[in-house]
């Protein structure tokens, strides 16, 4: 089995239709530190768990959205617009 | 009366050296310790049996004709020392150096073959691109014709290249350690690890805890939630990859035979089944189960070099969890961070045919302090630097 990710737009469908985009995080601002931008770039969770990543549903309506998901199971728990 | 590959044995309060992962990493890190180095007091841990990992989980193919200047001699002298295995631990592990085709079906991906053949003859590796006639004439059974949607240029041809028994690997080091008094305690789950003063002190386990001299994180997939136990960050990310064996037929390939342009590669083994490899899944997990998306994708690139073996049953089909680098090229060396936790993790889709190699290296840094030249460019500290090795040959991946 594969898993169901709910989009936003256009509910339940298959993972496959999405594009990952990776782990939620905070991109650093212009003029911040080399250290901010080295620990954004490449310093991951990695989480075995629940986490808030980001998808992209790309043979759909081409909206990015946000999803929390058991990375264990693949269990996805939420999806939603990020603010 | 049987000979016991390996003794179980009871948890000791305090070790020089302490691994955790049993896998091929951990196993051929503890023999060289051991054989090389003279040091005695090495537990390897495992959360589940010796090779439940990736170890058991790749499809065994071993080759040396990667890309970079810093890849091609790590993975030569890997092979070699698989070349030698069967001596060195009297114990035979199968090794079928039957030869290894990588194709190519598009105009850049033809130019990757041809750098990787200068690279390798430059660096004393054995390979060269050959065209569709002498691809047919090594492979009778694959389809070369323009009527392909991707038709098939050329291959790179690696004589040296070939599959063993990966499991045989795993219980020869296993074995060859257990003689060396080298404790190996599966089923032994580290769940964290107390570390003051920048020193890595004490593992805990599901079995006790342990004092460690040394600490060496190889747990492949799981890697980040074990350097997280010590604060040490990974540039990390895990994502599973699936493989699946068919059923069995009459012997008609005898190359390993693989496709970066259709994300698959092939071989037969002794027993006539096909095992067949896919690409990472797209999306980051831990899980290991396989799923039906993947198991399409296999098998229509699979009927895409060999139309003939549509029908043919599918008997199992499995996972593994990888740990993907931003450069396709391994974390080994002392963490920063922690001054006695070593690691040799992100390994990704090309641990395997590393493992003897890395555990040689691995075991001469903990034991000497000294990084040796082989894995200088392959350092936890080359991400802050900004000196990415970009090893574009894995496998595994799209080019």
């Amino acid at each position: 089995m594969s898993f169901l990710l709910a989009c936003p737009e256009c509910g339940e469908r298959s993972a496959y239709e999405f594009r990952f985009g990776g782990e939620v995080k905070s991109r650093p601002q212009q003029g911040d530190s080399e250290e901010a931008w080295f620990q954004y770039i490449y310093t991951k969770t990695n989480e075995a768990g629940e986490q808030e990543e980001w998808w992209f549903h790309r043979n759909g309506c081409r909206k990015w959205f946000q999803a929390l998901r058991d990375t264990r199971t693949n269990t996805v728990i939420a999806t939603w617009y990020p603010e | 009366m049987t000979e016991r590959m390996w003794r179980p044995r009871s948890l000791q309060s305090s070790y020089d050296v302490v691994i955790i992962g049993a896998g091929i990493h951990g196993l051929a890190t503890a023999y060289y310790l051991g054989k090389r180095h003279g040091v005695k007091k090495i537990a390897l841990l495992d959360k589940g049996y010796l090779g439940s990992g990736n170890s058991g989980r790749n499809t065994a193919i071993l080759r040396s004709n990667y890309r970079t200047p810093e890849g091609i001699p790590f993975y030569d002298a890997s092979v070699k020392l698989y070349e030698q295995m069967s001596q060195e631990l009297g114990w035979n592990v199968l090794f079928s150096q039957c030869g290894h085709l990588t194709l190519a079906h598009t105009d850049s991906s033809l130019i990757g073959l041809r750098v990787r053949a200068e690279n390798n003859q430059v660096l004393g590796v054995d390979s060269k691109l050959i065209f569709p006639d002498e691809i047919k004439r090594m492979v009778p059974a694959i389809d070369i014709s323009s009527r392909a949607r991707f038709p098939i240029m050329a291959a790179l041809y690696h004589p040296p290249g070939g599959v063993i028994r990966h499991d045989a690997v795993v219980w020869g080091y296993a074995r060859a350690c257990d003689r060396m008094d080298i404790e190996i305690h599966p089923y032994t789950e580290v769940t964290g690890i107390r570390v003051e003063k920048g020193r890595a002190l004490c593992v805990a386990t599901t079995r006790g805890n342990v004092a460690a001299g040394a600490v060496l994180n190889v747990t492949a997939g799981w890697a980040s939630t074990i350097s997280k136990m010590a604060g040490v960050p990974l540039p990390i990310v895990s994502h599973q990859l699936q493989a699946c064996v068919t059923e069995p037929l009459k012997p008609f390939l005898d190359k390993v035979i693989v496709s970066a342009t259709l994300h698959v590669y092939v071989n037969q083994t002794d027993k006539g089944e096909l095992v067949l490899g896919a690409e990472i899944d797209p999306y980051q997990s831990y899980s290991m189960r396989s799923t039906l998306p993947t198991l399409e994708q296999i098998a229509g690139h699979t009927l895409d070099l060999f139309p003939q073996l549509h029908g043919l049953r599918v008997l199992r089909q499995w996972a593994g969890v990888c740990d993907m680098t931003p450069d396709y090229a391994p974390i080994i060396g002392r963490a920063e961070e922690v001054e006695n936790f070593y690691m040799d993790v992100g390994w990704g889709t090309y641990g395997f045919k590393a493992g003897p190699i890395a555990g040689q290296c691995t075991a001469e840094l903990i034991a000497t302090g000294k990084t040796p030249a082989l894995i200088q460019a392959f350092s936890p500290g080359r991400f802050r630097a900004g000196r990415l090795v970009g090893e574009k040959a894995a496998a595994a991946v799209s080019s």
